[in-house]
């Protein structure tokens, strides 16, 4: 893909949990505003960041707007490249039935090398 | 006394300092501290061996909201915000493990 | 805040004139903005507002245009999936003038 002209490769590493702190919505918001320039955008979940991903989050209580939905509109904006960290996965007891998007599952090793590839990386 | 844990503990040590200084009492887990609350983690038994020393609560709503309510560990004690207030209240003195 | 007032009860709004809280909607606040906004209100305009609404109770976003365009496309049919028609009947902007009358907030990344 980058070898196209103007066309860059762009990696988003998600590391934190959703709702403790800002991060993860952030992370969200700057990816939808880069859908916009079509460029070869992918998402990262490493370490608590995979917890983004998680089925069943349901924040009335923590009256905390849920955004954990809006990763599913990330194939309408042609977002579709997400991989999440299969060690994070396993040391929080979940397995990828437990995420609401289809991912690719890769090991740490195999993620250093995607993330080596990329000609932008935006860390949140 | 009360100690407030609200950091995940697998991003963060503040669980562990919290159990290694503390001898018991009570212990809230709130925020992303709640993750410490879930079953088949590596933090399983860590937690069970917290259990035996300490009276272990997490609020409610930050379970819900992560989707964890329904794996929380047994001996945990699920509470709403009346209850985080009861537990502030019962208790002389409290630590937040920021 | 700057508010509007619609059979008597007034809703907030900000300085654009977006709806503050979705669950103030309704179809005679939706009316009241789309006069403002110069839309007379057809079953073609509806359609599309429903579909943003739809689209934002599934996705908690208002979509970008080029997202809500695929996405009618997908629902509707290529012939109300295409910019020309959303453009006909919003002319400021499908997105962000439809998304005003479904009382949604503006789409992220909209500039």
């Amino acid at each position: 893909m980058s070898e196209e002209p103007g066309i860059k490769k762009f990696m988003f590493v998600n590391r934190k949990a959703p709702y403790g702190t800002v991060y993860a919505l952030e992370a969200l918001e700057v990816v939808l505003i880069t859908a916009a320039f079509d460029q070869d955008v992918s998402l990262a979940f490493l370490d608590d960041g995979v917890f983004q991903l998680r089925k069943g989050q349901q924040t009335k209580g923590i009256e905390t707007k849920n955004f954990s939905p809006t990763y599913r509109a990330l194939e309408g904006y042609d977002i579709e490249k997400l991989y999440v960290e299969k060690e994070a996965l396993a040391a929080r007891g979940l397995t990828e039935d437990d995420l609401l998007v289809d991912v690719t599952v890769l090991d740490r090793k195999a993620l250093g090398v995607l993330m080596d590839e990329q000609d932008v990386i935006l860390s949140f | 006394m009360l100690h407030i844990v609200n950091k995940s503990p697998f991003s963060s040590q503040a669980l562990d300092s919290c159990v290694q200084v503390a001898p018991g009492g009570d212990l809230l887990l709130i925020e992303d501290g709640v993750y410490a609350a879930s079953s088949g983690t590596v933090a399983d038994n860590f937690m069970r061996d917290i259990l035996k020393r300490f009276r272990v609560f997490a609020l409610g709503p930050d379970l819900e909201a992560r989707g964890l309510a329904d794996r929380l560990i047994d001996g945990i004690t699920p509470v709403d915000y009346a209850g985080f207030v009861d537990l502030v209240a019962r208790n002389k003195t409290c630590q937040s493990w920021l | 805040m700057p508010n509007i007032e619609v059979n008597g009860k007034s809703y907030e709004t900000d300085e654009e004139g977006y709806l503050v809280n979705l669950a103030d909607w309704n179809k005679d606040v939706a009316d009241y903005i789309a006069k403002t906004e110069n839309v007379a209100m057809s079953e073609q305009h509806w359609e599309v507002v429903d579909f943003l609404r739809g689209y934002y109770d599934e996705y908690q976003i208002a979509p970008a245009v080029r997202v809500l365009t695929k996405a009618i496309g997908k629902k509707l049919g290529p012939e109300k999936g295409n910019s020309q028609y959303l453009y006909e009947l919003f002319p400021y902007g499908p997105a962000k003038q439809a998304c005003k009358i479904a009382g949604l907030p503006k789409p992220t990344g909209c500039v």
